[in-house]
């Protein structure tokens, strides 16, 4: 619980935080529904419809009462409900950070074991070079350079785009997402995986590994049945941290691949000034963020039966 | 009363260059050749926020004008202006009186049928009190809208107004019954809107009861993009079937010379502008502002930008309207001239001065540009980034500015240096005078002898800096034609275009 009153107060602060940097940076959200020949009532009527002629603490305070509503309003420029433009967005965002998260997994934990267990020889250093190679590499440039070589050299998947038909036709969905989740799987293996050769040097230098062996258990039944569960307990809230990471990227990725995810929204809402869409985003992501952590919280007690017999469920 | 026809108010006067540039662009793909049931997929950098026209949006007019609505009269690829859902129309002795009537059995996408109520419901909107539109102000000399029958609408103006047709052409006629019209679409064009996914693209379908001819397609994508790399990707890997816009000459290569493509080269109306803020000094000198043209290299500014596209036009006129004339000897680069009326204004040793840049280009490369041949002027130029809702704010509203760099697009929009309240700080009462009699003229030659001449003063006060036109340049897939090519107004029309089998 206590964990959960934390994120909600960061929320509010980042919300509040964010409401005033806005009002800070020059612009103005009239402007997005103007353009060159309006004259100047006609701006000044612009900016009475979407209150950005009031005082900052009158705008505060509407603010803050839509907060306490949980109403996230409605777009300054269409007017289309913000929820439900979020809704429609993470329709892209969410089976992209959730595919290039398991592919990411599907690359770290075995490869992470492989150099934590075999640290002598020649692969686990190559694996560890290019696991560094990789965190040292922006996740756009990657981005570019999978399109260059799989789009427009061997022409086997789209150079970027969202299909118009949307989940009505999944396999030209997931055509779309392959490349965008691969670059943000490669980027966020490189981290998972120092993650996971550690835990399992841990695992391999503790006392129930070596009580096992000296019990007459073979390597592997040790490791599977004590290493494996002991490993993966503090790997589970590092991917916690990863998972919401990858839904970071996905925000950064789908401007490079042009989905129209919830990164997009953000980018356009930030130009138009639009404030509705950008707190709506913020919160919507934060809470995302909230329920990442609690799941990761879930399963780590699954795993572990200490943190069930000692503590309740919710903290 | 006199009868106009289509020809009267077609701009007889146009540049060469223009007619050759005005046809449509590719082969002529024979009727058996296409499959009248292929959808076309366009690239587009211009995603209208919201459909709704009477706030002024950009990308609105691309996908939605002459595809989804209609207006009385249709400005063409060409620069003309023709009667469109107008079937006809009269004109009272003392030129205030329009009577227009309307094409019969015009139905709306919803099904119901186009009357004059539809039209004045469409007019209004955009005048009413709370309109956002930029047009606004073009329809400020209306009076009344009258509707005697269903098929015929009488506007009444305050005074004679030759460009009557022509503003009534922005006007999108929509069903007066279609409510908010933010995010969803009644007109009575050739495409009705299918669906669109914000962030990502506008589906349009042919309309089966289309009053005019069928469309040549099954229906247009306009697929949005935020990169013109990612777009010129899409293009090549057959993702899209015509990118409307290359970014710069660079990314042409890749097209050229390859069989797979057409690259096809039209005019625009967006010209790239250097605004000084001429209500404040230094800029209130005339000698100031002609000697900062005179000290800009304008041809190799405009090769640096576009290598060999583009034109340069040496006013704020495109030489799509009747009224362009070449202006480039004006203030043509001479530096030492330059120099000799920055001493004769007092300022032998320059001045600093702030340039408001939109980071987006080629305002960015342009202003670098600028910098360094200022500087051979003695004039100091800091640039400074801002965002393009920051120009509005900053540049647009507040006019607190010394120079500025931004792209006008407009067709048709010399009426900029008639306000002394624009962001131009520009008044010149003989300016202002000829270009406010233009519009009472009886006869199109005598509106172009008025407007010509405005232009020219304009040109000969150093109002601006017209830096040069930018090209349009399109590139489609090689089994494409018969799209437009020179996105007046950024419009696109869809109909037209073929895909062969």
């Amino acid at each position: 619980m206590r964990r959960t009153a934390i994120l909600i107060m960061s929320l509010l602060v980042a919300s509040l935080v964010l409401f005033l940097l806005l009002r800070l940076l020059p612009g103005d959200p009239a402007a997005a529904l103007l353009s060159v020949g309006a004259d100047q009532a006609q701006i000044e009527a612009a900016r009475a419809q979407v209150g950005s002629d009031l005082p900052i603490a009158k705008q505060f305070a509407s603010f803050l009462a839509d907060m306490f509503r949980l109403d996230l309003g409605t777009s300054f420029v269409n007017n289309a409900s913000v929820l439900d433009e979020i809704g429609a967005r993470l329709t892209v965002t969410i089976p992209l950070a959730l595919i290039g998260f398991m592919l990411s997994m599907m690359i770290a934990v075995p490869l992470g074991i492989i150099s934590g267990v075999n640290t002598d020889r020649w692969y686990a250093q190559v694996i560890s070079v290019i696991s560094q190679v990789g965190l040292a590499v922006p996740a756009f440039w990657m981005g570019i350079l999978l399109v260059l070589v799989f789009s427009i050299k061997l022409g086997w998947l789209p150079s970027g785009g969202y299909p118009a038909s949307g989940w009505d036709k999944p396999g030209s969905v997931l055509t779309s997402l392959v490349l965008p989740a691969i670059t943000i799987a490669l980027i966020i293996a490189a981290s998972q995986l120092r993650y996971v050769r550690s835990a399992t040097l841990d695992v391999l230098g503790s006392d129930y590994m070596r009580t096992a062996r000296a019990m007459g258990a073979s390597f592997p039944e040790a490791f599977m049945r004590h290493g494996l569960p002991n490993g993966s307990i503090p790997v589970i809230s590092i991917l916690g941290i990863e998972l919401s990471t990858a839904f970071l990227g996905a925000v950064v990725i789908e401007r490079v691949f042009t989905l129209p995810g919830l990164g997009s929204m953000l980018l356009t809402a930030i130009e138009q000034r639009d404030y509705p869409n950008i707190q709506g985003v913020l919160m919507i992501s934060t809470l995302l963020v909230l329920i990442v952590g609690f799941l990761a919280d879930v399963l780590q007690r699954i795993i572990d039966p200490r943190l069930r017999q000692s503590k309740g469920l919710m903290q | 009363m006199t009868t106009f026809g289509v020809s009267n108010l077609v701009a007889l006067l146009r540049a060469a260059a223009v007619s050759a540039a005005a046809i449509y662009a590719g082969g002529t793909a024979s009727a058996a050749d296409y499959d009248p049931g292929a959808m076309i997929t366009v690239g587009s950098m211009a995603e209208p926020l919201t459909f709704d026209s009477s706030i002024g949006v950009q990308g609105i007019q691309q996908a939605f004008y002459g595809n989804v609505y209609e207006a009385l009269f249709q400005l063409t690829d060409a620069g003309d202006v023709v009667k469109q859902l107008a079937r006809d129309f009269t004109i009272s002795e003392d030129r205030k009186t329009y009577t227009f009537t309307l094409q019969p059995d015009v139905l709306f996408h919803s099904g119901e049928p186009l009357t004059a109520a539809d039209v004045k419901f469409s007019i209004e909107r955009i005048r009413a009190e709370e309109s956002k539109s930029a047009r606004k102000r073009s329809l400020s000399s209306i009076t009344s809208i009258e509707t005697p029958d269903d098929s015929t609408v009488v506007i009444t103006i305050s005074e004679p107004s030759i460009s009557l047709p022509y503003n009534l052409s922005y006007i999108f006629i929509v069903n007066d019954s279609a409510g908010d019209l933010s995010s969803t679409a009644d007109g009575t064009g050739p495409y009705y809107l299918d669906s669109f996914r914000r962030g990502a693209s506008v589906v349009l379908k042919p309309f089966a009861d289309y009053w005019g001819d069928a469309p040549t397609n099954g229906g247009v994508t306009f697929s949005y993009f935020s990169d013109p790399t990612a777009m010129n990707n899409a293009l090549l890997t057959g993702a899209i079937d015509i990118s409307t816009e290359v970014g710069s000459p660079d990314a042409l290569l890749q097209f050229a010379n390859n069989p797979n493509f057409t690259i096809a080269e039209g005019t625009s109306t967006s010209r790239e502008v250097f605004s000084l803020n001429v209500s404040v000094e230094p800029f209130s000198d005339k000698r100031v502002r002609k000697a900062i043209s005179r000290a800009i290299n304008k041809p190799r500014l405009l090769n640096a930008v576009w290598g060999d596209h583009g034109t340069l036009i040496g006013s704020f006129v495109p030489p799509t309207d009747p009224w362009f004339v070449d202006l480039n000897a004006v203030d043509a680069y001479d530096p030492e001239s330059a120099k000799a009326l920055m001493e004769e204004a007092g300022y032998k040793d320059g001045f600093k001065m702030q340039l408001e840049t939109p980071n987006v280009e080629p305002h960015q490369i342009v202003a670098q540009i600028l910098q360094r041949d200022l500087a051979e002027i003695g004039i100091d130029l800091s640039i400074n980034l801002i965002t393009p809702n920051e120009w509005f704010t900053k540049v647009y509203k507040a006019r607190d500015f010394q120079g500025t760099l931004i792209t006008h697009v407009n067709h048709r929009d010399i009426g900029f240096y008639g306000n002394p309240d624009f962001y131009f700080g520009y008044n010149n009462p003989e300016v202002v005078k000829l270009i406010a009699d233009s519009e009472t003229m009886a006869t199109e030659a005598e509106q172009i002898e008025k407007l010509t001449q405005a232009n020219k003063l304009i040109a000969e006060d150093a109002a601006g800096v017209w830096l040069f036109l930018n090209p349009i340049i399109l590139v489609s897939s090689s089994n494409v034609t018969g799209y437009p090519r020179n996105a007046l107004n950024s419009q696109f029309f869809a109909y037209d275009i073929k895909k062969a089998k």
